[in-house]
């Protein structure tokens, strides 16, 4: 029944990242049009153009993909763990941490590795802290976690604020561009693609178990999911592919939020659908705003995460109005 | 012969933060039988019944299922045999009536098993008992609360428990509804060797329907037996503390109201 409808949807998205992929490796400021880069994948030569490709593009267009999924997929589990349409994977204050500690890295210095293990680390720090502080004796509720996850975000969002004025400009400026997202100096390594893969499969397990808890914590326990269990695999499922997706291109908005509302709206209901679904839509979504940040204003780039807000934006809103209309028919 | 008995109770004694709700309660209920639960508001019907659930622990006695203690089952396995419709429910995500319904043949699934033809066919013959099924493709957020509770009762349905939980069945639903879906339910249980409780305010509705009749009047005491011996003015007026009056229909039926 449901199946040859969303199996055509997940078609249709696999043939956007094909697309995106391209659109990602043909955009810059080099000059390479697509059918260079199409030469360039099918015969590869060893000049300047095959360098260009294989050395900066598609590392950066691969880092874009697995970050935009990371944060897709992230988003859906936010959501159903909360049971809030509103949450997003920086709901807990994952990214609030991971800045402090990258903005840290910055102000002292260090060089783009290091500044991503700083992330990586602040990220998980917060991790522990909104967990150990929302976990009470008996029980461990979503209105809870996301009035911790909350308040720690705003102290965050405190320690930040005093970073960044007490900086002088030259790191100002870096300290933004990490801010807002950037994925100029992303390069993605085997951990982040095996947290992804990880992930996926790990929550494609549950996936009908998903379903079944995003009636409620009561129905699900009644009709067999171990509840408690399932939540804290949620939890630190959702913070490891957050945390990984901070610590490779900063805290980008939107694609987190607003991907799995619009797989939700044009009918991916079902977890075992919207999860593979939002794995390729946040990719895609993701290199698509790169190769926008590159060229908009080219040879300058501009953060990802401003793009992503632009795009995204008008995107949901038209979505939106397009399936109100289709609920009141 | 069905003489099989789905659920006992040995002695069961509960409290909800202090307060004493049943004492050395010990009960049977046979395949095939109904057995309201009656009270007061607090009087802890609900709690009773997620203590029958398992979603909380008894202070003291025990609980069997299918003959054999509850505290033996995982709660997948539970999930095969018990079934529980619960007084409120939430529907914060999207999701069509048929996949709601569907959910109930999540117990019966491996983990990486997709709903097969037979599933989506069990679901659809609920809905369609509850009158329901052209409603298949709408999301539940666009249903009425009749709709809902409805679609509730399909759910478990096409869960196929041994024993049926009911916390107020009767919520939301016009009078026509009530009778046909306890009436659905009731013939259920007798055609496929199972049981019922239900816990209602209604007493109208635990007459007709329930073979076996507990009625909790607060303070841990219990009135137990078959509904006709339970059912008076007298238990009911002690029970709810206001004068409780019956009137016998003429096809031999007791009503009661409220004097």
């Amino acid at each position: 029944m449901f199946a040859r409808q969303q199996w055509g949807l997940l078609l249709m998205l696999l043939a956007l990242t094909v697309l995106g992929f391209l659109i990602s490796l043909s955009s810059g400021s080099a000059g390479l049009g697509i059918g260079e880069v199409l030469r360039q994948l099918l015969q590869p030569d060893a000049g300047l153009q095959n360098q260009i490709l294989f050395d900066l593009r598609i590392p950066r267009s691969v880092a874009a993909f697995v970050t935009g999924a990371l944060l897709a997929m992230s988003g859906v589990i936010m959501q159903v763990l909360l049971r809030n349409p509103l949450a997003d994977p920086y709901i807990l204050g994952i990214s609030g941490g991971a800045a402090v500690a990258a903005l840290a890295a910055i102000l002292l210095g260090l060089g783009a590795y290091w500044i991503s293990q700083a992330a990586f680390i602040g990220a998980l720090l917060s991790v522990l802290i909104v967990f150990g502080l929302a976990r009470s004796s008996h029980r461990w509720s979503a209105t809870r976690l996301i009035l911790t996850g909350v308040v720690v975000s705003a102290g965050w969002g405190a320690i930040i604020n005093i970073l960044l004025t007490t900086s002088s400009n030259n790191s100002v400026y870096s300290m933004l561009f990490w801010l807002m997202g950037d994925l100029s100096q992303s390069r993605v390594g085997g951990f982040g693609i095996a947290v992804l893969a990880s992930g996926f499969l790990l929550m494609m397990y549950y996936g009908r178990a998903l379903n079944v808890l995003s009636r409620g914590d009561l129905q699900a326990a009644a009709l067999g999911v171990p509840v408690r269990r399932l939540k804290l695999i949620l939890y630190f499922t959702a913070s490891l592919l957050t945390a990984c997706a901070v610590t490779i291109a900063g805290s980008i908005g939107f694609v987190g939020l607003v991907t799995p509302h619009m797989l939700r709206m044009i009918g991916a209901r079902d977890h075992r659908i919207l999860l593979p679904a939002s794995v390729l839509l946040g990719g895609s979504f993701l290199m698509i705003a790169d190769s926008a940040a590159r060229t908009i204003v080219a040879p300058q780039q501009l953060p990802v995460g401003v793009v992503t807000a632009l795009i995204g934006v008008p995107v949901f809103l038209l979505i939106l109005r397009h399936s109100n209309r289709h609920v009141q028919e | 012969m069905t003489d099989t008995t789905i659920l006992s109770l040995h002695e069961l004694s509960l409290s909800i933060a202090g307060r004493r709700l049943c004492h050395q309660l010990s009960l049977r209920l046979p395949a095939g039988q109904c057995l309201g639960i009656l009270g007061q508001n607090g009087t802890g019907k609900t709690t009773l019944l997620h203590t029958l659930m398992r979603l909380r622990e008894p202070d003291a006695g025990r609980i069997e299922l299918n003959q054999r203690a509850l505290a033996q089952w995982s709660r997948e396995e539970l999930a095969t045999h018990l079934g529980i419709l619960f007084q409120n429910s939430h529907d914060a995500m999207p999701a069509t009536v048929l996949e709601i319904a569907l959910m109930g043949r999540h117990p019966h699934l491996a983990n990486w098993q997709w709903e097969g033809n037979e599933d989506i066919a069990m679901a659809r013959e609920a809905l369609a008992a509850l009158g329901i099924a052209g409603l298949e493709k709408r999301d539940i957020q666009s249903l009425s609360g009749g709709e809902r509770q409805r679609l509730a009762i399909a759910t478990l349905l096409t869960q196929r428990p041994r024993l049926f939980l009911l916390d107020e069945p009767g919520n939301h639903l016009d009078i026509a509804f009530q009778v046909q879906s306890l009436q659905l339910l009731r013939s259920h249980v007798q055609t496929h060797n199972a049981a019922l409780c239900m816990a209602t305010h209604d007493i109208n509705l635990a007459a007709r329907y329930c073979d076996q009749i507990m009625l909790l009047t607060g303070d841990g005491e219990c009135v137990m037996g078959t509904a006709a011996e339970v059912l008076t003015s007298n238990n009911l007026s002690h029970a709810y503390g206001c004068e409780i009056r019956s009137v016998s229909t003429d096809d031999g039926r007791q009503i009661f109201f409220p004097a």
